[in-house]
């Protein structure tokens, strides 16, 4: 696929774009309000707000006093009830983003209030979170799709296939004139974050992965707020998607050439200081600024990492995911219950035994579950139910041999007519059969020789080199062979059936745009993804577009599954 | 009302819209014209034999149309079609049902508009007129559509539903035709509309008739549930749940009700409820230690309140209690007792070991956990009874259920002295980690005597750099140099 003339990677569309439509929209509807008005906003939507608007759009347009309100949206209602019991009347508007939802004109109906508000839609589906990134900012899409609406029903359509469907409609649906369009796409994957559960429950090493798992990036905001322009040749994007052993090589490299460029100064003459300050202090300034701030996120990283025995949690990930010395990884999890540490981390540990394993055996589910509960609070025993039920986290069935319910499931599975499953098939039927698919894709390099991490050779480096991140290798090996042909036993084991492979000739799609390839995450894609990617597309001469339900990551993704204490 | 609506239908029906200027509020004009006209010519057909024909244009039951027709003329006479959807056992979808080529078939009757694809799109009335919106901005605060009274097919209804116009949906009155709305719904995969549809079935609905239906639709099953859960309609929940037979969910969402509970008497009331709910065995026993967590908890609390405000006893003097321990996870209550009550008789609730006997805590666990607070209040000497076993000759000899590198890691933590931390070290059984721990906390006895033992000379010597000169180690390095008798590998 990729030939010499082609390395260099093709332009990508401009998805900023939806950023000046999503802000153009939202003044009109501040207009709709003339005059001084004060602004709720739910706390979800401060960080993608921030990122198409700021306070000064908003003043312009007469938001007075902005308000963020806490997980409560029916605090609104309170308002307005309080309002009207004091005699006070104001105008109240809702702006429901993206959508409103028929839940809440019932709960507007309930509260009395209906009537008394009116409403309008933000239809701010998309946020650019980067050139080559693009979030629909639904954190809690995994949770309710894959825990609440599917899992006690197999359903004859998976997720993607639902999408897939629904994208045929709009395509039918949507006026015949795109024929002058060039499409500007030339492939698009659609991935169901239950396909690979793996890659998002590994501890991420890459550094923004790890920034992410340690501070938690919000709408990609990790960076202070900076001009964008600068921002593409700043510090950040040199080192983002860098295995984080080679970050602190570049930064320190980076100190020694800005400290080589302040220390120009001495020995200038009043003309040169001159045009140093003018020219090129302000932009040392920031670099210095911007260094010294991933200085300070490496220090802390590392001070947490090396408190909570990092580099013993990595081991214990790669012996899962190799499979070897599962006895010795049992009891290391074991004790990381035992003494308390990171609840997210144990049950991130439990879950990736379960994953590889195929289930715990269930003297093991049972020992483990009930230390989990003892250290961690018995509550969680409805977590452990959750967690069955994505299949993240199950028991193996005891007596029968696993081969005799796999094809027994898997007879049932296909039978679609049988339609409904009783929960404990639906759980075994969605095995994960992860070594049979790490083996057919060669998922685990083998280890002849150092992985030198500065000089990546395959997408593993993002784990360190020792695991190849299924879902990137999928999209690898689909890109390779322009087709799944060849790879059915891959899906077989990944549940055979449930893939869709939509195939339009379009020969005017420009080659340019061929090499484009869009990858839609469905209950979101992690920064260690984002980076396989970029670097299979800087090895194949392809640009990789990421749009995704939003960004995870193992914690976001166990802590979906938590019952929230109250 | 009929009356008047009768009256409009004819009214539109013969009025010439065809030259009106399509914006969006036109839009609904034309598609309401075409539902009307489709509307008005079926009337003929459906009243001269109603159940002839059962599948139409989109394979959708005719019945529910000709009934809706019915109800628009007032006419109270009831069809049995309904029935016939009972037989789709779990089909989400109509589309999947042949298209049956008939005379009777409504998309004759649209046959006009097919060619333009879905003659319900917007961008399709857009185009006719070349008046292309890309920008939403442009167009009126949603708010303000208007509904008009009259008759949507329950496919129109839910397509208006999805683009957010209000429809008002009291029309739709007889069963079959509820479900065929919401079979719709389930169709365009719209859990936004499913859901509207499902408040609406809700209330109009005798809630067995509701539940014996969705028994049949999975997809708006999972709405309902989920619906229920948001919106905190526990009971409506617990009785779906128990009428769909999962048990073991029912006694799930009963349990998970003790979360809303914040006065932990109350709360253990409740968990007492639970107690006999048809869990799993194994969530049984979870359930039941819950509660009787929680039952000593309350009993160790008001004790301890008690013997705090008194001050009399002098741990607690010296560490006051930061929190309560209500609520709190065994392995922290087992922290807590082993912090105020290590010495206490097993008689007594708040006892490690009455907490270790009535909570089966593994060996593994209450080590870890006993370890923890007694270093932290640095009484080594219980930290040495922990791990002193006596054999039967009266030998005693260190033994732990966890690493001795562990040990080392908590006792370190700890600030524990380097006399006590080198006794563990010691124990390390891997020579490497032994070393590796030796040499980072210092215990230079350990360092040294393990160079000795790998008759490592050059090790030794290299770290006899490292001691501070003059020190008892150093001393003990020099005289091992100078023994003669030990036969040195390098």
């Amino acid at each position: 696929m990729a030939s010499a003339g082609l390395r260099d990677a093709p332009q990508l569309p401009d998805f900023g774009l939806l950023k000046r439509l999503a802000r153009d929209q939202l003044v009109y509807l501040l207009e709709q309000l003339p005059g001084k008005k004060d602004l709720f906003i739910e706390a979800a939507l401060m960080s993608p707000l921030d990122r198409i608007a700021n306070v000064s759009i908003l003043k312009q347009h007469e938001v007075d006093k902005l308000y963020k309100v806490e997980n409560k949206p029916a605090y609104s209602t309170n308002i307005v009830n309080a309002d009207k019991a004091a005699g006070r009347t104001r105008k109240y508007k809702i702006i429901f983003s993206p959508q409103k939802f028929y839940t809440c004109e019932m709960v507007l109906e309930e509260e009395g209030i209906y009537g008394d508000v009116t409403w309008d839609e933000w239809s701010f589906y998309l946020l650019p979170l980067d050139e080559d990134i693009i979030s629909m900012e639904l954190p809690e899409f995994f949770r309710d799709y894959f825990l609440v609406s599917i899992n006690s029903v197999i359903q004859n359509l998976f997720l993607s296939q639902m999408v897939h469907e629904l994208w045929h409609e709009i395509e039918e649906d949507s006026p015949v004139d795109t024929v002058g369009q060039k499409p500007e796409i030339g492939h698009i994957f659609l991935l169901d974050r239950d396909v690979d559960y793996v890659t998002a429950l590994c501890s991420q090493v890459v550094y923004e992965g790890l920034v992410d798992d340690t501070f938690r990036i919000k709408c990609g905001e990790f960076h202070p707020r900076a001009p964008e322009q600068l921002l593409a040749f700043s510090v950040f994007s040199q080192i983002r998607n860098e295995h984080f052993s080679s970050v602190f090589g570049f930064l320190s490299q980076k100190a020694r050439n800005l400290q080589a460029q302040y220390d120009r100064r001495r020995g200038m003459d009043i003309k040169q200081m001159k045009t140093f300050v003018s020219q090129e202090l302000k932009g040392l300034k920031q670099e210095h600024r911007l260094l010294s701030l991933h200085i300070g996120a490496c220090e802390c990283i590392m001070k947490k990492k090396t408190k909570q025995d990092f580099q013993e949690l990595l081991k214990t990930e790669h012996a899962l995911l190799e499979g070897f010395d599962i006895r010795e990884s049992v009891s290391f999890i074991e004790e990381h219950i035992d003494r308390q540490v990171s609840p997210i981390d144990s049950l991130r540990l439990l879950c990736l035994l379960s994953i590889t394993e195929n289930g715990l055996a269930p003297k093991d589910y049972r020992s483990l579950k009930t230390q989990y509960l003892q250290s961690y609070g018995p509550e969680h025993l409805l977590t452990f139910h959750n967690l069955k039920h994505l299949g993240l986290l199950t028991e193996q069935a005891p007596g029968e041999t696993l081969t005799a319910v796999e094809s027994k499931v898997s007879k049932l599975v296909t039978d679609r007519t049988a339609g409904k499953l009783s929960d404990a098939f639906s759980s075994l039927g969605r095995k994960s059969n992860f070594r049979g698919i790490s083996k057919k894709l060669g998922l685990i390099p083998r280890g002849d020789g150092e992985y030198d991490l500065k000089v990546p050779r395959d997408m593993a480096y993002v784990f360190s080199g020792a695991y190849v991140p299924l879902s990137c290798k999928l999209i690898e090996q689909v890109l390779e062979r322009k087709s799944w042909l060849g790879l059915e036993e891959v899906t077989r084991l990944l549940g055979g059936n449930e893939f869709v492979t939509g195939k339009r000739a379009r020969e005017n799609v420009a080659l340019d745009a061929q090499r484009i390839v869009l990858v839609v995450f469905l209950g979101g894609c992690t920064f260690s993804e984002i980076s396989a990617l970029r670097f299979l597309g800087r090895e194949k001469g392809l640009r990789f577009v990421f749009l995704t339900t939003a960004l995870t990551n193992s914690a976001r993704l166990l802590e979906s599954t938590i019952e929230a204490k109250a | 009302m009929n009356r008047m609506k009768v009256d409009e239908e004819e009214y539109w029906h013969s009025s010439k819209c065809k030259a009106f200027t399509f914006d969006d509020e036109d839009d609904e004009l034309s598609q309401l014209k075409e539902s009307k006209r489709a509307v008005n010519s079926l009337r003929d057909i459906v009243d001269d034999d109603d159940d002839l024909e059962k599948f139409s244009w989109s394979g959708e039951p005719v019945g529910s149309i000709s009934w809706s027709i019915k109800e628009t003329a007032s006419s109270n006479s009831n069809t049995s079609e309904g029935r016939d959807l009972s037989g789709q056992k779990g089909s989400s979808s109509y589309g999947a049902f042949p298209k049956q080529p008939s005379s009777y078939s409504l998309s004759s009757f649209f046959k006009g508009r097919n060619k333009h694809g879905s003659f319900q799109s917007l961008s399709d009335a857009l185009t006719d007129t070349g008046l292309k919106n890309y920008a939403p901005e442009l167009r009126r605060p949603k708010a303000e559509f208007k509904d008009y009274t009259s008759d949507w097919s329950p496919k129109d209804t839910v397509r208006r539903l999805q683009r957010g116009k209000i429809s008002s949906l009291e029309r739709f009155r007889s069963l079959q035709d509820k479900l065929l709305l919401l079979d719709e719904a389930v169709a365009v995969h719209d859990g936004n509309v499913i859901t509207a549809i499902l408040i609406f079935l809700k209330k109009t609905l005798k809630k067995e008739i509701l539940f014996r239906e969705l028994e049949l639709r999975q997809v708006a099953l999972q709405h309902l549930i989920y619906f229920l859960k948001e919106t905190g309609d526990q009971k409506l929940l617990l009785d779906l749940l128990r009428f769909l037979d999962r048990t073991e969910e029912v006694a799930l969402t009963q349990y998970r009700e003790h979360l809303t509970i914040q006065d932990a008497e109350k709360r253990k009331e409740f968990l007492k409820g639970c107690i006999g709910l048809s869990f799993s065995s194994e969530d049984a026993a979870h359930v039941q230690d819950h509660y009787t967590l929680l039952e000593r908890q309350i009993i160790i609390e008001a004790n301890d309140k008690h013997l705090e405000a008194s001050g009399q006893a002098e741990i607690f003097r010296k560490y006051p209690r930061k929190a309560s321990i209500l609520n709190m996870p065994l392995v922290t209550t087992l922290f807590y007792s082993c912090f105020y009550h290590y010495t206490e008789a097993e008689g007594t609730f708040s006892s490690p070991t009455n907490l270790k006997k009535t909570f089966k805590i593994p060996d593994k666990q209450y080590v870890l956990t006993a370890l923890a607070a007694r270093a932290k209040l640095r009484a080594w000497n219980d930290v040495d009874a922990l791990f002193t076993t006596k054999n039967w000759l009266g030998y005693t000899k260190k033994k732990a259920p966890i690493g001795f590198h562990r040990v080392v890691e908590i006792l370190q933590r700890n600030n524990a002295p380097v006399q006590v931390l080198q006794e563990y070290v010691r124990l390390v059984e891997d020579v490497e980690t032994k070393l590796n721990l030796a040499v980072k906390y210092k215990c230079h006895d350990v360092v040294i005597d393990t160079y000795k033992d790998l008759k490592d000379r050059l090790q030794l010597m290299a770290y006899r750099c490292k001691v501070d000169r003059g020190s008892p180690a150093e001393e003990k390095i020099d005289s091992i140099l100078s023994n003669p008798q030990i036969r040195w590998k390098n």
